[in-house]
């Protein structure tokens, strides 16, 4: 294995953080002020792109920006595992981007200007986290995130804004200053450094109970990754307009959690030390403790977002149990669900909001025969909900199937159960939405006809979109199998 | 500890007490001007403290060196003379002293221009009115 | 052209001087006393900025006052720790200075030559302070910086006036004791000069005189800076201050203080004698953490901004008296860092409140509704300071806290390192309650007394300053790396 030096990784993440002046600058102009987002989308899309031949030759490329203290820098690292988050990340920003206007401009929102402003500030730390080649990168980025989305989360600023904003920051500026930062303090002093490698920093580690406790305060401290007891936030942050849903938490902010974890679990604790300890049962046991009870609680939701927000704290935990399994099938089955239920999700999202949109309508009770009036949106809704179930021609059978693999893999039966009693329950929440859209009889349905037709077609393409990669990933899901099973390959052989 | 021991460094003694007088007035006094009174006594221990180092029994003088030019292959010696250098840097914390009465004074009266009084409670009752 | 050799003296009398300029200026046209006194701390910050040059290139610097040698005369010596703290103390008076105009104009348009002469000597003492190797003159200077703050504390007048009052009372009690152990040290060494007492001490480290010198001295700067318990007098006087006044001092006056004692406890004492001799470190590292823990519980509890800033700094300066005595290189360099960057961070923090009085014409938490939609630029630089507060990277605040973490870790100190994560959390409940207030809630009509001042965007003698300080906050983090290797890296003692 090779490694390149390129400035590239820092300027895919800053490419949209240096869009945030043109956007603040041409705010009177909306039309103007959406082409520099597409314009740093694009672009950032296709330096990320660029990178993917070097990475697929198994190659990694470095680049470091700035040295703190030896072995602490900003420094960036391109690898397979970075690669396929950034990859959809990048790829969904645009389709977001798309969606944002419809939504925004079909609702009229305030302060847009703001939005995308900060829209794409996100952005710049999510693909910062994807490429941080250590925990100190990784932990820049990861505040930055939080701050950035805050404004977002908030943006109606009223009441019940100011409380979800407020458990959100809780949540997550709380477990970050109080159990990231010291846990990330006390390997930078037990190693003298905070470089992610193979087989692990802390491989010659002290003691047991030393690693269990970084273990639980990194596991938990990431807590955008929704590991409960840590979730509350999710379903709180979802008072915000859909799109920042959609690609921030179903995508971009709760992924970097999810990645944040699988790193640390790689890079700093690493896959040997774990196995020797046998640790990976314990976070397996927290992972499928969420999965089970997330799962659980979306069957009772009425609220059509806050079921999607259960539902992917439940998905979210899929992929830390792939990591947790410690085995090649299981690790490339999470690797994946990262890129599966990221295409899966938004869709979702983007169905949520269109109905909104069009309708006004938030609630699940509320939406009988809505699939007569939107059917392309509802019948994205149907693709978007049967990979997450993992339902095949979806992409989120393809992963499921590595995970439930992974299961058999690591001699773990029980989690088998958990994995597959949880894909019921997920049909068993998405099911009658779909069920309420589309068979009732005409007296039944909430909408009489020609009053509501489908939402903007800002609205309709990027969900159409998202849910025609949904079916193309199952056909066809390199690169996406190719950088999991790359990364896979490099945290285990190495 | 002999009562003579304790006769010996009187000096310290009358500094302490003078100290202790003057922090007692500045810290449990009421009255702004009887602070203002404590903060002096309290200053002026300090300068007693210092002055008093630098004094020797037995008919030291001050240290003027009258030798002249042929003289100055005498080594001067120290013990016929008292310290100056203690009573020096008095001079500037007697200087410091009157400064800070100087201002301390001047907001006092402030204080009462204002507030009508000179007892701290009857201020901090105007203020909270 | 003045030779460089002269430069460390400059830094001191050029401000001195012009001091009484200003007064003498002030009586024939006040508009005058602004420009002279900007013109006078960029002088004494020039000065300041070449001599730190000249010590980070060549080493520490003796300069004999008046060419007397010492330990006979006065000297003051610039090495690596104060260069950069004359630096700071410069750099954050001028900018204060430039802020002012518009609050000085508001608040006491008959006084300014007053303040400006008060102002530019209070900073006179605080270099002053710094740059001496003399324990003697450090007590003068001492009294210089704290005789003008508390007459700059009074001409907020009102509540101001008892504050500073009261100020007035501790003050002098922290100086007289500093004085008193400087008078310990004399009975046993004979001698004032700094080196000199270093020398010196160490065949007397048994003694109890030396003792309690020591301690005396320790006290004294301990009520100077307002550490935990002693901490009564901060923030009623700091409060009730004219903004122009604790833009000034609520950076430095604490910060110069800490330096006081790091100066004190390595430049006389020594580290041997300071963490194995004297039998304190364990009881001062919890004190801190005392202060640390009791002024973020206390700043919560505040309905007023700028008092809960002035809890803030009680908060702050346990950072740095802990970071000292965890007796290790992390700790000792992050508490000198975060002397620069808290006081830094302080002066952002100070500078908005200013803006918020200008512009609201009051300080409590209610002043600050709907700002962000009315001044936005000044919101979003406040919104840096105060990150940097909580400890965001890549803000300046952030560095300076990795390091005093990593030393509480290393000396397995958990209580400071659980203290300092807790008030990291207590800044974010705190800065973001303030956030929530600027954003959420609508501002109200302006009823203040006189002519109604629209509320929008600071004027620009005001938002530069702001603007400039927090920029300065993000580059100083980036650069605090060269910024320990340059300098910090030296002070820290050696052997420890």
């Amino acid at each position: 294995m090779e490694t390149v030096v390129s400035i590239k990784p820092l300027l895919a993440s800053l490419v949209s953080l240096a869009a945030v002046v043109p956007i603040v600058l041409s705010g009177k102009r909306p039309n103007l002020r959406e082409a520099w987002t597409f314009g740093a989308g694009l672009v950032k899309l296709a330096l990320v792109a660029s990178m993917l031949p070097v990475v697929l030759a198994g190659n990694q490329i470095e680049y470091t920006l700035w040295q703190f203290l030896p072995g602490v820098a900003i420094a960036f690292r391109v690898d397979a595992m970075g690669l396929l988050f950034a990859l959809v990340s990048s790829t969904l920003w645009i389709a977001t981007s798309a969606y944002s206007i419809g939504y925004m401009r079909g609702l009229d929102e305030h302060s847009q200007t703001r939005y995308f402003a900060f829209f794409a500030v996100a952005l710049s730390s999510t693909i910062g986290v994807a490429f941080a080649a250590n925990l100190f990168t990784l932990y820049i980025f990861y505040e930055l995130l939080s701050l950035a989305t805050y404004p977002l989360v908030t943006h109606h600023q009223d009441e019940e804004a100011r409380r979800s904003g407020r458990k959100y920051l809780t949540f997550i500026l709380g477990t970050s200053i109080g159990l990231v930062l010291p846990a990330m303090l006390i390997v930078y002093s037990l190693t003298g450094t905070l470089d992610f490698n193979q087989p692990g920093l802390l491989a010659g580690a002290p003691s047991k109970a030393v690693v269990v406790v970084l273990l639980l305060m990194l596991v938990l401290g990431f807590a955008k990754a929704g590991i409960m007891p840590m979730h509350a936030w999710l379903p709180a942050a979802m008072v915000a307009p859909t799109p920042v849903s959609a690609l921030l938490h179903a995508v971009a902010v709760v992924k970097v959690g999810v990645f944040s974890i699988f790193r640390v679990l790689t890079g700093v604790f690493g896959v040997h030390l774990l196995r020797s300890l046998d640790l990976g049962n314990l976070v397996a046991v927290l992972a499928s403790v969420t999965i089970l009870t997330a799962s659980l609680i979306a069957l009772s939701q009425d609220g059509l977002k806050r079921r999607l927000a259960f539902s992917t704290i439940g998905q979210l935990s899929y992929i830390v149990l792939g990591a947790a399994l410690l085995t090649p099938k299981g690790m490339t089955g999470g690797l994946l669900h990262i890129a599966m239920h990221a295409f899966g999700k938004i869709t979702l999202f983007f169905c949520a909001g269109a109905i909104f949109v069009a309708t006004g309508r938030k609630n699940i009770s509320e939406m009988v025969g809505i699939g007569r009036r939107m059917p392309v949106t509802m019948t994205a809704f149907l693709i978007g909900a049967m990979s997450v179930i993992g339902i095949p021609p979806t992409g989120g059978f393809i992963s499921k199937w590595y995970l439930v693999l992974g299961t058999l893999e690591a001699h773990q039966i029980p989690l088998l159960v958990v994995l597959l009693s949880s894909s019921l329950l997920n049909a068993a929440y998405f099911m009658p939405v779909f069920y309420r859209a589309f068979f009732c009889t005409p007296e039944e349905s909430q909408f009489e006809a020609g009053v509501v037709a489908e939402a903007p077609i800002w609205c309709v393409v990027p969900l159409v979109f998202s849910a025609c990669c949904s079916v193309a990933l199952f056909f066809y899901p390199q690169p996406f199998l190719h950088l999991a099973e790359l990364a896979v390959q490099h945290i285990l052989g190495g | 500890m002999a009562m003579a021991e304790i006769f010996a460094k009187y000096n310290y003694w009358i500094y302490i007490t003078l100290m202790m007088i003057g922090l007692y007035a500045m810290i449990a006094k009421g009255n702004l001007a009887k602070k203002i009174i404590g903060m002096s006594i309290f200053q002026t221990a300090i300068i007693v403290f210092y002055v008093s180092i630098g004094a020797k029994k037995g008919g030291a003088t001050i240290p003027i060196i009258a030798h002249g030019h042929e003289g100055a292959e005498h080594v001067v010696r120290a013990i016929d003379y008292v310290n100056p250098l203690p009573h020096v840097l008095m001079l500037t914390a007697i200087v410091v002293g009157v400064a800070t009465l100087g201002v301390a004074l001047a907001i006092a009266m402030s204080i009462y221009e204002r507030y009508g009084s000179m007892e701290e409670e009857e201020i901090l009752e105007r203020i909270r009115e | 052209m003045i030779a460089p050799e002269q430069y460390p003296v400059l830094i001191v009398t050029v401000p001195l001087l012009s001091a009484f300029l200003i007064n003498l200026i002030g009586m024939v046209d006040k508009r005058l006393c602004y420009p002279a006194s900007l013109l006078a701390l960029g002088a004494s910050l020039a000065a300041a900025l070449a001599v730190a040059a000249r010590v980070a290139a060549t080493g520490t610097i003796h300069y004999h006052v008046g060419n007397w040698p010492p330990p006979f005369g006065i000297e003051y010596v610039i090495d690596h720790l104060n260069a950069l703290v004359l630096v700071v103390v410069a750099g954050v008076a001028l900018v204060a200075a430039i802020a002012s105009k518009r609050s000085v104009e508001q608040d006491f348009p008959d006084k300014r030559a007053q303040f400006y002469t008060l102002f530019v000597l209070l900073t006179t003492g605080l270099l002053g302070m710094t740059i001496t190797g003399d324990a003697f003159n450090l007590y003068v200077l001492m009294e210089i910086s704290a005789l003008t703050n508390y007459s700059l504390i009074a001409m907020g007048g009102n509540r101001a006036l008892v504050g500073g009052f009261n100020y007035i009372i501790i003050g002098t009690i922290g100086a007289c004791f500093y004085l008193l152990g400087v008078g310990h040290l004399y009975i046993m060494t004979g001698s004032l000069n700094m080196a000199d007492l270093l020398q010196l001490l160490p065949a007397l480290f048994h003694t109890k005189a030396v003792l309690v010198g020591a301690i005396l001295m320790l006290l004294g700067a301990w009520i100077k800076m307002a550490f935990f318990p002693l901490h009564g007098w901060l923030p009623n006087a700091y409060t009730y201050a004219p903004s122009a006044t604790s833009t000034l001092v609520a950076p430095l006056m604490t910060k110069v203080s800490v330096y006081i004692m790091i100066r004190v406890l390595f430049s006389v004492f020594g580290a041997y004698y300071v963490f194995t001799v004297l039998p304190v470190k364990g009881l001062v590292v919890w004190l801190a953490v005392a202060a640390i823990v009791g002024g973020s519980i206390f700043a919560l509890a505040q309905q007023d901004f700028k008092r809960m800033l002035t809890y803030l700094i009680v908060a702050e300066v346990g950072y740095m008296v802990g970071g000292v005595w965890l007796a290790n290189q992390w700790g000792i360099t992050g508490a000198i860092l975060h002397i620069v960057n808290d006081a830094v961070m302080t002066l952002c923090l100070f500078l908005f409140c200013g803006i918020v009085v200008h512009k609201t014409r009051g300080h409590r938490l209610e002043n600050l509704r709907g700002l962000f939609r009315r001044m936005p630029v000044t919101m979003a630089a406040f919104a840096v300071g105060a990150l940097s507060m909580i400890g965001v990277p890549p803000t300046a605040g952030f560095f300076s806290k990795w390091y005093l973490i990593l030393g509480g870790i290393d000396a397995h100190q958990w209580g400071f390192v659980a203290a300092l994560l807790f008030s990291s959390l207590v800044n974010a409940v705190l800065f973001f309650r303030v956030f929530e207030i600027a954003y959420f809630e609508p501002a109200e009509e302006v009823h203040g007394h006189g002519a109604a001042v629209a509320i929008d965007e600071a004027p620009l003698s005001m938002l530069l300053p702001l603007v400039a300080v927090a920029i300065g906050l993000i580059v100083l983090g980036l650069y605090s790396t060269s910024l320990v290797s340059t300098f910090i890296q030296y002070a820290v003692p050696a052997g420890i």
